[in-house]
């Protein structure tokens, strides 16, 4: 392997970096107490579920964001603005639609004070070797998705950045670019056509990770902490069928669903009890982001296949990435209708009657489930029954869980419960008065529309 | 490295160059600076008294067209200047954004008049003798016309802008200079051209005001269009009033073929989209520029200037700021400058009172205030007639797509065309059948400001996707039912757009509209305009109070009513009814 070095120098150092962002009236912590190396001469993948804090990771590091606590150094001193030794490629491409492909790959040079000429030459070179040869005078609204990306990496690596900061580069992309682009990045990577050091690449892609990385490093979320960094040690180019990768793979989703005390070898790092779930409050149990339609379908398709799965084949039958199937995995989880135990998800028998069971059936089993095992829907619900017209405004719930979850995510949750409760037939969510009132009976509710 | 999929949509490779093009484009470049110097000149005179006189021969009204659009053109430059200055100030620092937003607001709602009873003995005295102290102050008030929705623009865009530019611009650590003019600008750069459109359209209907300076019962008219058109109706001369209504009807139509439509043909390549869009504006003339070999010639001449303009610039520094700051200033600061604006203010109101008490009493805010509800019930009036007479024909022309593509270009130069050169002939009409001019005003009010509802109840009503429309169609939901429940919500956002601006355009067509003369007659109306615009043009010591009066009522009402009323239905639009 071309970038085994003997000694690998850290060239970007973090040490107990935590972030927190601030709201007028709250504290929301993304990332808790993060020890990172980014070593000389790897490719190191951070790997985590949405809500983990692996962009706002990156971006510490590339001195975009300031920690809240902590410290970023790089080759030893510390970055307090913009990472001079770091270029970032964008998961959205960032490419400027009114700068042509050579225009837009020229910009951080033109930053730099490059002459003119030398710029021109050192841009049209990096275009051809990402293998957009005959764009240059094209503009990023004529290229396809992976031709956009391609600028946008020939734009990072023209400024010969020590380190390459990867921002899920291949997650706006269809499978079969990113496929490809992948492919080329290993390929750039192992002829050093440029002289980067190393590649941080932020993912949710589990297979990803093990396809290009050294290293990968896994973060738990809310808030983000490191759950645990496995070595990659797969000569490339990398076979996913061969056992080893599935078996990393494998253990990978173990770890990521968050089971880790069950799954020998791997050591337990968030403090999950199960303790019963009615003395929880909504702080403690963030809803996940996971639709009814979803939940439905998920549980359908392990009943047919038999109540219990791999999770990485489910992922991979499916099609979906990790930021899609685990919340729907971890909702039917705290429905309680399924079981994790290493990388295996299996029904239980509250969920194989909801998979079974008719509509008005499956929503009572569902209005159960929601009611004893759901915090926040418990508290709204019990919150109705109380309000003397069974109604109340949602300012009133977004102050409890904005304390713990912020703006936006309070709003999230609260879209959640709307959606659950809904269904379960517990509440109803009236948007233009935004308020929850007690669902009505069914003939009260047509009485009402009349 | 693997071969790419697809290939450019676009011609890369140069057509042959036309050489004819390129002489024909070189020697209109000639001729134009040759007819700039000649019309500039004239703005540099000496003022002879006396020979202030507006003609209103035929002959001179190309010379005076030429003047009117030099006026407007260097005005716009301006307020492009100020628009790209002020919206960085305000999008940039904290603090100045709390007081420059909504001074921009009130700004807005400042009828032209406001700004030229203040402003014009100041231009003239800073050139006294000389034209140029008259051209300056008629410059800024169209100027005061143009600037203010093109710099909200312009800010909007830059509190807009997508955050991973914001995130690029940093990581690749721009200079700041590179960050305004390679991502700042160009992200705001449609905006800024489609107000300035709008905005000049709104300067042509108070040319005429703009063009008509006075000071201390001194009179400068200035050669223009607007002026000739007042000189013809002071004199009844209505073949002189049916030329300047041809003049500008050709300068309506002519800056836009040879301006407007060029740039906002252009300005397409500052769009964010992510492929070529079918529906793309475009112009004759600027395709025939592109074919000819000057576009390249400028390119490159504009590619050295702005190469080492850019280097020198980088003394501006760059976008890296250390991210230490987490606590920007302090609260000492916060404080001071909270106490240095309320000082300010305060001083000014001050001074405001006590002018107003030694000169006229503040009973004229009572007056104003009354005279203002009068105007506000007109405004009200012509806001739902129009709606009621141009909805459902905006609807009609917006649901094919045949009609809208012939008529909503007709529509915008309608909109464009200073209605008050149209006000002579209504005026005529009033004086032979009687009619009030109380209730005649807000038919004068109507012919500028109804546009805005056609034009914007079309676009409202193309936007309506077509797959809901042929739903609509197989269920059989026809008549009422449809417009309730397809119709109305589908041009509900678009609608109370083009509402806001029309009532703005009649608050401001009030002061043209609420008197007018026709040679020795003049009718007058009850209203706040009609009260601003007598005391603009009385010589008595209070007649600056009562302008001022009655330019802060009518900001009052106008900023009044867009926060009781149409801010909240914005609101609903953007909550309810936005398709997306």
């Amino acid at each position: 392997m071309a970038t085994t070095i003997e000694e690998p120098v850290p060239l970007i150092v973090c040490r107990g970096l935590t972030k927190t962002f601030k709201t007028p009236d709250s504290e929301l912590p993304v990332l808790d107490n993060i020890d990172l190396e980014v070593l000389d001469g790897e490719i190191l993948a951070l790997l985590g579920k949405s809500g983990s804090g692996k962009s706002t990771l990156l971006r510490c590091i590339a001195g975009l964001i300031a920690p809240s606590s902590g410290t970023v150094t790089f080759r030893g001193k510390p970055v307090t603005g913009p990472n001079p030794g770091t270029a970032m490629v964008f998961q959205s491409f960032a490419l400027l639609p009114w700068l042509t492909v050579q225009a837009n790959v020229e910009i951080g040079l033109e930053a730099r004070g490059v002459p003119e000429a030398e710029r021109a030459t050192k841009a049209r070179r990096a275009i051809d070797r990402i293998g957009l040869d005959g764009f240059e005078s094209a503009f990023p609204k004529e290229l396809s998705g992976g031709m956009r990306q391609r600028v946008g990496f020939a734009r990072a690596l023209v400024v010969e950045p020590d380190v390459l900061l990867m921002d899920e580069p291949f997650s706006a992309l269809d499978v079969l670019t990113a496929e490809n682009l992948r492919g080329e990045l290993l390929e750039l990577w192992q002829t050093h056509d440029f002289p980067i050091k190393s590649i941080l690449i932020v993912t949710h892609n589990i297979e990803e990770a093990v396809l290009l990385a050294d290293r990968v490093v896994i973060l738990g979320s809310n808030p983000g902490r490191i759950r645990k960094t496995l070595g990659v040690g797969m000569p490339r180019p990398r076979d996913r069928r061969a056992p080893d990768f599935e078996a990393l793979v494998d253990e990978i989703y173990g770890i990521m669903i968050g089971r880790e005390e069950q799954h020998p070898g791997a050591a337990p790092v968030e403090e999950e009890q199960a303790i019963h779930a009615r003395k929880l409050t909504p702080a403690q149990v963030p809803i996940p982001h996971a639709s009814i339609d979803g939940l439905s379908g998920l549980v359908e398709i392990l009943h047919q296949l038999g109540d219990e799965l791999d999770l990485a084949d489910l992922a991979d039958e499916l099609r979906l990435e990790v930021d899609d199937l685990l919340p729907l995995v971890d909702a039917l989880v705290l429905l309680g209708f399924a079981e994790v135990e290493g990388p295996r998800v299996r029904l239980t028998v509250e969920g194989i009657g909801f998979g079974g069971a008719d509509i008005q059936e499956s929503k009572q089993i569902f209005a159960r489930a929601a009611i004893d095992r759901v915090p926040l829907i418990r508290v709204i619900r019990a919150g109705l029954e109380r309000a003397a017209d069974g109604c109340l405004q949602a300012g009133f719930f977004r102050d409890i869980v904005r304390r713990s979850f912020g703006e936006e995510e309070a709003t999230e949750q609260l879209e959640i419960a709307a959606q659950w409760g809904r269904y379960a037939e517990l509440f109803e969510y009236d948007a233009i008065a935004r308020q929850f009132c007690i669902a009505r009976e069914a003939g009260e509710a047509e009485q009402g529309a009349a | 490295m693997a071969m790419p999929r697809t290939f450019p949509q676009r011609v890369t490779l140069g057509r042959p160059k036309q050489s004819a093009l390129d002489v024909l484009i070189g020697a209109a470049v000639i001729v134009a600076l040759y007819s700039l110097i000649r019309v500039g000149r004239g703005a540099t005179l000496t003022i002879v008294p006396g020979s202030t006189q507006i003609s209103t021969r035929a002959i001179d009204l190309p010379y005076y067209a030429a003047r009117s659009l030099l006026r407007m053109f260097i005005a716009l430059a301006a307020s492009t200047a100020f628009s790209l200055g002020y919206g960085y100030a305000a999008a940039r620092s904290r603090r100045l954004e709390k007081v420059l937003l909504p001074l921009l607001d009130i700004l807005q709602s400042v009828p032209v008049l406001g700004f030229l009873v203040v402003i014009v003995s100041f231009f003239l005295s800073l050139f006294p003798n000389s034209y140029v102290g008259v051209e300056l102050a008629s410059i800024f008030a169209i100027f005061t016309a143009q600037a203010w929705n093109m710099t909200f623009s312009f800010y909007h865009s830059l509190i807009t802008l997508p955050h991973e530019f914001d995130e690029l611009s940093r990581s690749l650590r721009l200079t700041r200079w590179m960050r305004f003019w390679k991502i700042e600008v160009p992200a705001g750069a449609i905006g800024l051209v489609w107000n300035g459109m709008m905005s000049m359209a709104g300067a042509w209907f108070f040319l005429s005001a703009s063009e008509a300076i006075s000071s201390n019962g001194h009179s400068y008219p200035l050669p223009g269009v607007g002026s000739y058109a007042a000189a013809a109706i002071a004199r009844g001369d209505l073949r002189g009033v049916g030329l300047a209504i041809a003049t500008m009807g050709v300068l309506v139509v002519g800056v836009n073929f040879f301006f407007w439509r060029p740039l906002t043909a252009w300005a397409e390549r500052f769009k964010m989209e992510q492929s070529e869009s079918a529906d793309r504006q475009r112009s004759v003339l600027l395709e025939m520029l592109q074919q000819s070999r000057w576009p390249q010639l400028a390119g490159r001449a504009r590619r050295k200037v702005a190469g080492s303009l850019g280097r020198a610039m980088a003394v501006l520094g760059r976008d890296d700021e250390p991210l230490a700051a987490a606590a920007p200033g302090g609260r000492a600061a916060d404080v001071a400058f909270v106490v240095l604006v309320g000082a300010v203010t305060a001083f000014g109101l001050w001074r405001l009172v006590s002018y107003t008490v030694s000169h006229s009493g503040l009973g004229v805010y009572a007056t104003a205030l009354g005279l203002g509800f009068l105007t506000f019930l007109r405004v009200a009036f012509l806001v739902a007639v129009s709606t009621l007479i141009w909805v459902p024909v905006g609807v009609r022309i917006g649901e094919s797509p045949r009609l809208a593509r012939t008529a909503q270009p007709v529509v915008q130069v309608l909109a464009s065309f200073p209605a008050n050169f149209l006000f002579p002939f209504a005026t005529l009409l009033f004086i032979h059948t009687g009619i009030s001019l109380n209730f005649g005003a807000v038919l004068l009010m109507a012919l500028g400001s109804q546009w805005y509802i056609l034009f914007n109840t079309i676009a409202g009503a193309m936007a309506i996707p077509t797959d809901l429309r042929e739903a609509m169609d197989n269920l059989r939901v026809t008549g009422w039912q449809r417009w309730r429940r397809l119709i109305i919500p589908g041009i509900f956002p678009f609608y109370v757009t083009g509402a806001i601006t029309a009532s703005g355009g009649a608050w401001n067509a009030s002061i043209v509209a609420e008197i007018v003369t026709f040679r020795d007659r003049t009718l007058t109306a009850k209203g706040l305009g009609a009260y601003i615009a007598q005391a603009f043009s009385a010589t008595d010591p209070g007649h600056v109070a009562r302008v001022l009066a009655g330019v802060a009522v009518m900001s009052l009402y106008v900023v009044g009513v867009n926060r009781l009323v149409w801010r909240p239905l914005y609101g609903l639009a953007e909550r309810r009814y936005k398709l997306d």
